[in-house]
């Protein structure tokens, strides 16, 4: 073992985003009421910092540092990438929001990036510590945001029922952690693959460790039949911090899910791909069926959520590399929609209204074509109606599943996209169809309004370069 | 050089024109979306015609072919090409769009930017399906057209706009996802290649063609529409917009059929003659049924949807016999039926603009008040019950022809359209057109403008230049009639291995 000084090279990008984050929390001590703008311009810039860190530091064979704690490689990269734009993106509609609701301060955003270096850690993880730490970093940030808004009852009731399950979910993730710990001697995953390799697949001990694993790992994704927390703590957060929780973090549980799952545990693919069938046929279900009957559009949007995770674990549950390609183009795909859809609901919220009814909607159309426009590519895009991208996510999925077989699971997920497209087609009729019930105009900075164009318009845009960014996913997979 | 690009360029000159005159015809600027609109649509058909021009008829081969790649990992290939089949569907298509948009000039008042740009995506999106030779390329051009439509039916429509806005949807989006299931079964056992010419060579069992034929039929039966999933067409026809209805009737409803020559017949031919008695029987159920319910509608829409279901029957009775005569009659029939079920809609809206109802029993004795457009409907009416000399008679005979030959007795149930076809369409004309002036609101209608009676009249000519001299459009056809034939009737199974006996 090398017990020199750490190649702490590789992380030089964690590093900064946590040193600016402790920065910018002294910083705003001293900075007035009017003046805040400074923590967010620094956030802003720590981000745009930390993107050109990664992509300076790309490197394409994967380097082990830290005593093999931290794992540097091209996925990590191209992760750790994606959710500084998601998160730069996210704070930059948030800014009104948070402004009209007192929630405008240096901590918000202290948080926000201190949940961006938990999701980077959990990236670049390939030892069950550092994996946890960065979940549970993360995980307390976004606990903490979602109860930023103090007085608010509703965002007290879900960060405390976020808390406890999530509290919940950690234990049993750990537990599933010491079992395996306690089988291979070790907490390095590599180690642990190698001795699983060596172990019989059904040893009663490892297939216990494994439930306990996905049991955790899915409760965090929001899977069926673990998924009852989120539509309550997306619908009771402040819009502001569900766009935060909706958007990065679900990339970041992809990472985790390679690190541990795909990772660690490959040899036991038998075992755990029932376990993701049923898992994934139940969150496309109840996900694309309990949507239809909501009226809140961000609870409406929490279930459009589980049913794209459950999408997302057809990629998985393939157990190829072409599959966890796809399941990566599906969850950065879908980051980028879901950021869209909520970002939406927090511009078209104001000083003591939510937007958060579906019948705010209604009638957006006549109210600012603009925004009825990119929200109509947004849900289109959630629906994988071509030719938006979200076509194409569904298809890399879909193609993956038959790839290995299982033509009838694809025809249960097309099915259900269709029960799905019903409640996106809904909202393109309320904006587009219906009078609008109230008339006050939208008002919205340039800066915003350009980026919510380049965000809808890019799903869109990059129809031409899907093939590119499949190249990239599928080259990240291989190099792991 | 223009043959290179001849392809790209009438499928993304009308979607850019659209966007175009969706953003420069915004902020009540409503005059310039209509000149714009109008302008793109022109240059789109001028830019079709030297396809038909320079189209060689005693080639099957694809023509004006396009091969780029697009999504390399996934070998999606941005492939284009027309054979005889699909160059009559576009010049439809183009030839369709030109009239829509003249005949929304002073209708539509609303939101006119996002009208025309609309019908202007679609235009494109829809020849972009014609020309597709790659399987996914088809799939994201088919499935995109749902979401213009989709809108137009649901701002511009009648009434009941939204349910029928959303049924439409619902239904063909049902319909095409388990074709793109297929699409990717066939992809991979292609070793990764969506080529649609190479899925044409595929060998295929049984089995597995069968279940690829039912995916098709769900998508192609739900567009075509086929009996008993056709319960969307007079929801969105009667509330759709009369360009909308128009759009529907001439141009989407053959996609459908489209892909049944495109896929069904050479991907899939042994289960296509081992199903064909499904087919034959769904189009007859289609062809007598349907007639009989077009008979009894009290909206004139939605009898001229039914009428429309009814003769798209011939279109897949024709394909689903096998030889000559009933698909070049399809094909004819198809095109057409673009011409005159084009007409009466818009025929409709003529009146309907004025009255503003669609129920036969508001109506009578328009013609004393608007004869030159009661002389103009005559003809159509004619044309839609396939009286010879227009185009409605080429095809159906065709088909009756080509049935004759296949079985008697199918030629002889086909046959019976011709009667009901003109019961419903001549019945429904006397009682709107003919009789005393019914009430005062008829007594105050003028004769149909110059614009109106301009477009009726082209469609006109149309309508009797394909009834008198149909040579050009079979020309056109033969070749790639003759080598899909070929394809359909080659059997993609291995010959069964004698089994020794000793």
């Amino acid at each position: 073992m090398n017990t020199a000084l750490p190649n702490i090279g590789v992380a030089i990008p964690e590093i900064f985003v946590f040193s600016m984050a402790c920065v910018i929390l002294m910083v705003d001590l001293f900075l007035s009421e009017r003046r805040r703008v400074v923590s967010y311009i620094l956030s802003q810039l720590t981000l745009i910092v930390a993107a050109v860190l990664t992509i300076n530091g790309m490197s394409h064979p994967s380097t082990l540092a830290f005593n093999g704690m931290f794992v540097h490689d091209d996925m990590a990269s191209i992760i750790k990438f994606v959710i500084y734009v998601v998160v730069i993106f996210t704070l930059a509609y948030s800014r009104g929001y948070l402004r009209d609701r007192g929630m405008y301060r240096g901590e918000y955003f202290v948080l926000a990036l201190f949940g961006v270096v938990g999701m980077m850690v959990m990236a670049s993880a390939s030892h069950l510590l550092t994996l946890y730490l960065g979940l549970e970093l993360m995980s307390l940030c976004l606990y903490s945001m979602i109860a930023f808004q103090r007085d608010s009852k509703i965002a007290t009731e879900a960060a405390m029922k976020y808390f406890v399950l999530g509290a919940l979910a950690s234990g049993i993730l750990l537990y599933g952690m010491s079992i395996l710990y306690g089988l291979s001697g070790s907490l390095e995953i590599s180690v642990i693959r190698k001795t699983i390799a060596t172990m019989d697949p059904g040893n009663v001990p490892l297939i216990f460790s494994l439930v306990f694993v996905i049991v955790g790992l899915v409760f965090k994704l929001g899977a069926v039949p673990f998924h009852m927390w989120v539509p309550d703590v997306y619908h009771g957060a402040p819009s502001a911090t569900t766009l935060y929780v909706s958007t990065a973090p679900k990339i970041a549980a992809f990472a985790m899910i390679m690190r541990l799952l795909i990772g660690g545990l490959e040899e036991l693919v038998p075992s755990w791909q029932d376990m993701l069938v049923i898992i994934a046929v139940l969150s496309m279900a109840v996900g694309n069926l309990v949507a239809i009957a909501q009226t809140n559009i961000k609870r409406m949007l929490a279930y459009s959520a589980i049913s794209h995770t459950g999408f997302f674990l057809l990629g998985i549950l393939s157990a190829t590399e072409n599959g966890y390609s796809s399941a990566m183009f599906y969850i950065l795909i879908y980051a980028v929609m879901s950021l869209g859809g909520f970002g939406m609901i927090t511009l078209l919220s104001r000083k003591g209204f939510e937007a958060e009814r579906l019948a705010d909607f209604k009638g957006l159309n006549k109210r600012n074509a603009w925004y009825a426009a990119m929200m109509l590519v947004l849900m289109f895009s959630m629906a994988g109606v071509p030719p938006t991208v979200g076509f194409y996510a569904k298809l890399m999925v879909i193609q993956s599943v038959i790839d290995v077989g299982m033509v009838w699971l694809a025809v249960v997920a097309v099915l259900f996209a269709v029960i799905g497209a019903y409640y996106y087609i809904r909202v393109v009729k309320l904006m587009y169809f219906d009078e609008p019930e109230d008339t006050s105009a939208i008002r919205m900075e340039v800066d915003v309004r350009a980026m919510m164009g380049l965000n809808a318009l890019g799903l869109i845009a990059v129809m031409p370069w899907v093939g590119v960014i499949i190249e990239i996913c599928n080259d990240a997979i291989r190099a792991l | 050089m223009f043959t290179n690009y001849a392809l790209s360029l009438v499928i993304w000159l009308p979607i850019i024109g659209g966007i175009v005159v969706f953003v420069a015809g915004g902020n009540g600027r409503a005059q310039l979306a209509r000149i714009l609109s109008l302008v793109v649509a022109l240059l789109t058909f001028l830019a079709t015609i030297p396809l038909y021009v320079n189209f060689v008829n005693s080639s099957a081969a694809m023509q004006f072919v396009e091969n780029r790649p697009w999504i390399e990992a996934f070998n999606v290939r941005y492939y284009l090409g027309i054979d005889g089949i699909s160059l009559l569907l576009i010049l439809l298509t183009s030839f369709t769009t030109v009239l829509v948009v003249i005949a929304g000039w002073k209708v539509i008042q609303r939101q006119v930017n996002q009208y025309m740009g609309m019908f202007l995506v679609m235009e494109g999106l829809m020849i972009g399906v014609f020309c597709a030779l790659d399987a996914m390329l088809f799939y994201i051009f088919w499935e995109a057209m749902l979401v213009p439509m989709y809108i137009i039916i649901g701002i511009w429509g009648g009434p009941n706009r939204v349910y029928a806005a959303i049924k439409f949807f619902l239904y063909t989006f049902l319909g095409s996802v388990l074709m793109l299931v297929a699409f990717i079964y066939l992809y991979l056992q292609a070793g990764h290649s969506f080529n649609i010419l190479e899925f044409h060579d595929l060998k295929l069992g049984l089995t597995e063609q069968i279940l690829i034929f039912l995916a098709f039929l769900a998508a192609f039966a739900v567009k075509v529409p086929m009996w008993p999933v056709h319960t969307w067409l007079p929801d969105a026809h009667v509330e759709a917009p009369t360009g909308g209805s128009v759009i529907l009737a001439a141009i989407m409803l053959k996609l459908g059929a489209y892909g049944f020559l495109r896929f069904s017949l050479p991907i899939t031919p042994d289960a296509s003659h081992e199903l064909a008695w499904l087919m034959i029987g769904l189009s007859l159920i289609a062809i007598v049924y349907i007639g009989l319910v077009a008979l009894v509608q009290e909206d004139m829409k939605k009898l001229i949807a039914y009428s429309s279901i009814s003769h798209m029957g011939f279109v897949t009775l024709g394909f689903f016999i096998f030889n000559a005569q009933g698909i070049e009659g399809g094909i004819i029939q198809m095109v057409s039926h673009g011409f005159i079920s084009g007409a009466m809609f818009l025929a409709v809206g003529v009146m309907y603009d004025r009255m503003h109802t669609r129920l036969i029993k508001d109506y009578g004795g328009v013609a004393n008040k608007m004869p030159v457009f009661a002389g103009l409907m005559m003809l159509f009416a004619m044309a839609n019950s396939g009286l010879p000399g227009t185009s409605g008679f080429v095809g159906e005979f065709l088909v009756i022809l080509g049935a004759f030959q296949a079985n008697y007795w199918y030629a002889i149930l086909a046959a019976t359209i011709l009667v009901f076809g003109a019961a419903y369409t001549l019945w429904m004309y006397k009682r709107v057109l003919f009789g005393k002036v019914a009430n005062e609101r008829v007594e105050a209608l003028k004769e149909a403008s110059p614009r109106e009676i301009f477009v009726l009249g082209v469609l006109a000519v149309a309508v009797l230049a394909m009834g008198v001299w149909p040579m050009p459009f079979l020309d056109v056809m033969h070749a790639s009639v003759d080598n899909l034939l070929q394809q359909a009737a080659a059997s993609k199974l291995a010959p069964v291995e004698q089994i020794s006996l000793r």
